[in-house]
């Protein structure tokens, strides 16, 4: 009760807040769950050369779909590469590719959203309109468009994966800001004689900032789900020998009666990936609005 | 209430219309020099290049081809695919039926088992039934439908032997598609091997692609049945002395129903999505596995076309969505 009056009567984002979500964080377990399973596979990725002395894009085809055991984890794949190490090397894709989408997106997503939030009237409605034309085009689908426009590759993903995320994030902000643009503050500063911008950027974005964090850490659990599907659909990152979570479904899909395994181990990285930005995502939300706690 | 059909009508015409525009753009702009090249990819001559400019209005001025796109998009001509030359609408009638069955599938699973898990989590909220319910749902949204669906495939198919893996019907049965739904056409074979046959292999898709929709609606339906409970009338109620059924069936889900169903017509245009998944790993002769394939033949005008006829029947969903909430929420007064 102490800290919600304290945070009340707080008149702006101080460091006060965002200790206190810390401190809630850190006594959420889920949360704390989805941030373990988030740092294995970041350290997996950054260590991967480390962890395992194998090359994750050739193999020997004298050792090709060999089970799990000590010297291959998880097996080896048609051309003999070790299962275990190219599910390492996917970390680096997925999480890199997965997460800059994402930030691609939300960076998208405040500029959009502000200008309307901020600008409202005609420049709004326009941006807005825009915004429903994406928003149109159902999930997947405008990424898999975008992907097939722009041709193969990482930065292709990201550019498509984001773009099909910013509409979301511009929205949210644009609620937020819209709602703001009315309370006593921005009211107060505004008669204090600040310039729109310093309004925008030191006042409303600062309290409209949360709801965008835990939506970007959600988004980033489908975010590495998308990419892997678009890997899936065999409009990945274009090059075969690149270890890719979702092309290597699609290259184990054809052995699924012989060697599940090669399914198994690539979709439960996908699936414990996800569920830890869930899980981060969730708590983040709880954390940062304690009015949510159930 | 008419009155907000019409205007929610008007609202999504100048969405298409910026739609259409951006992908007539699409297709002119893409990489590799000019549309016919793109299209033709290798396979691109002089000539061959030059008769199909020519006969799709390429080297007109873009105005013109614009006004001659939307022209014929009104006429219901949405252009032919470039490999099989067929129009892509006649392609669609047939594909789409087997789309269609596919969803209601996944969302008669997604609802059938959403709701009640939702009511029983919410009865002893934080009880060890709610967390189970919770990290079902976690799982829900959290697997891919292609990890899913290849591990069901695994199970049901290649373990078990119960349930087959891909196809709409088995394809020894010979069974005529005449409305390319096919359990219906299964049904006019008067053949209930046939009508099993059918509903067999429709249940290891719509179990994939109902994952999703079924932790969010489960999520939803707790939420929902919490916050209700919590109501004054709901105390009332219970303070009458009537039964827990009676305030269940008529004071609780009457109220808590109203978000619930608004997010089942959400996800059915998101289930859209992810039939083009889960298509692919069923072998489901649908309208998502032919995008699929058009990507990966670059077949661009059927890739055009298609993402303008799925934002079309999006936008419809979400049409009747919005009507269905009106209708079913006196509150909302739309003027």
């Amino acid at each position: 009760m102490a800290t919600l009056v304290a945070e009340a009567a707080a008149p702006r984002v101080s460091s006060g807040l965002w200790r206190d979500a810390l401190r809630r964080l850190s006594r959420n377990g889920p949360a704390l769950i989805g941030l373990f399973f988030i740092a294995v596979f970041v350290l997996g990725a950054i260590l991967a050369p480390y962890i395992s002395h194998f090359d994750p894009t050739v193999g020997k085809l004298t050792d090709r779909y060999q089970g799990p055991s000590l010297t291959h984890l998880m097996g080896t794949d048609k051309l003999g590469r070790d299962e275990f190490t190219r599910v390492l090397y996917g970390a680096r894709i997925s999480l890199t590719v997965g997460v800059t989408a994402v930030l691609f997106g939300l960076i998208g997503g405040v500029v959009v959203g502000s200008i309307a939030g901020a600008a409202g009237g005609v420049v709004d409605g326009i941006l807005m309109r825009i915004i429903d034309v994406l928003l149109a085009v159902p999930g997947i689908l405008l990424a898999i468009g975008i992907v097939s426009w722009l041709g193969h590759g990482e930065v292709q993903i990201i550019l498509a994966v984001g773009i099909s995320y910013s509409p979301q994030f511009a929205r949210l902000l644009r609620g937020s800001l819209l709602a703001l643009r009315e309370s006593d503050y921005v009211t107060a500063a505004r008669s204090m004689g600040a310039s729109p911008a310093r309004i925008l950027l030191r006042h409303m974005l600062p309290n409209a900032l949360t709801p965008l964090i835990v939506q970007a850490t959600l988004a980033a659990a489908t975010a590495i789900i998308d990419v892997a599907g678009l890997g899936f659909l065999g409009l990945g990152p274009g090059d075969p020998r690149i270890a890719e979570w979702g092309e290597m479904l699609t290259d184990a899909s054809s052995f699924l009666q012989n060697y599940p395994y090669l399914i198994f181990f690539p979709g439960a990285a996908i699936v414990i990936s996800a569920i830890g930005f869930n899980l981060l995502g969730d708590g983040l939300r709880e954390a940062l609005d304690p009015r949510l706690k159930r | 209430m008419l009155r907000f059909i019409v205007r929610r009508v008007l609202v999504s015409v100048p969405v298409l219309l910026g739609l259409s525009v951006i992908l007539f753009m699409f297709l002119r702009l893409l990489p590799g020099g000019g549309p016919a090249e793109a299209i033709l990819g290798q396979h691109a001559t002089p000539q061959l290049v030059a008769q199909i400019s020519a006969n799709q209005g390429f080297d007109k001025p873009l105005y013109e081809q614009y006004f001659l796109y939307i022209g014929k998009l009104l006429q219901g001509d949405f252009g032919s695919s470039f490999i099989d030359g067929r129009p892509v609408a006649q392609t669609f009638l047939i594909r789409f039926p087997g789309t269609i069955e596919l969803t209601i599938g996944a969302m008669i699973f997604a609802v059938g088992l959403g709701i009640p898990l939702g009511r029983l989590a919410a009865r002893h909220p934080n009880g060890w039934i709610d967390g189970m319910v919770t990290v079902i749902s976690l799982f829900g949204i959290s697997i891919p439908v292609f990890v899913l669906g290849y591990t069901l495939a695994f199970i049901f198919g290649v373990q078990l032997h119960w349930l087959p893996t891909s196809f709409q019907l088995d394809p020894r049965l010979d069974i005529d598609p005449v409305t390319h739904f096919p359990i219906i056409d299964a049904l006019l074979t008067g053949n209930w091997d046939n009508v099993l046959d059918a509903i067999s292999h429709l249940l290891l898709p719509s179990i994939a692609l109902g994952s999703i929709p079924l932790a969010v609606i489960t999520r939803i339906t707790r939420a929902s049945v919490i916050e209700v409970s919590n109501e004054d009338y709901v105390r009332t109620a219970r303070a009458k002395g009537l039964t827990n059924r009676r305030v269940d069936n008529r004071h609780i889900m009457r109220n808590a129903w109203l978000p619930v169903t608004t997010v089942i017509g959400l996800q059915t245009g998101a289930l859209l999505a992810g039939a083009v998944l889960t298509e692919t790993v069923f072998t489901w002769n649908g309208v998502g596995s032919w995008v699929v394939s058009s990507v990966q033949n670059h077949d661009f005008i059927v890739v055009q076309s298609l993402v303008l006829i799925f934002a079309i029947i999006f936008i419809v969903v979400n049409l009747i969505v919005d009507v269905g909430y009106a209708f079913l929420n006196p509150r909302i007064r739309y003027s």
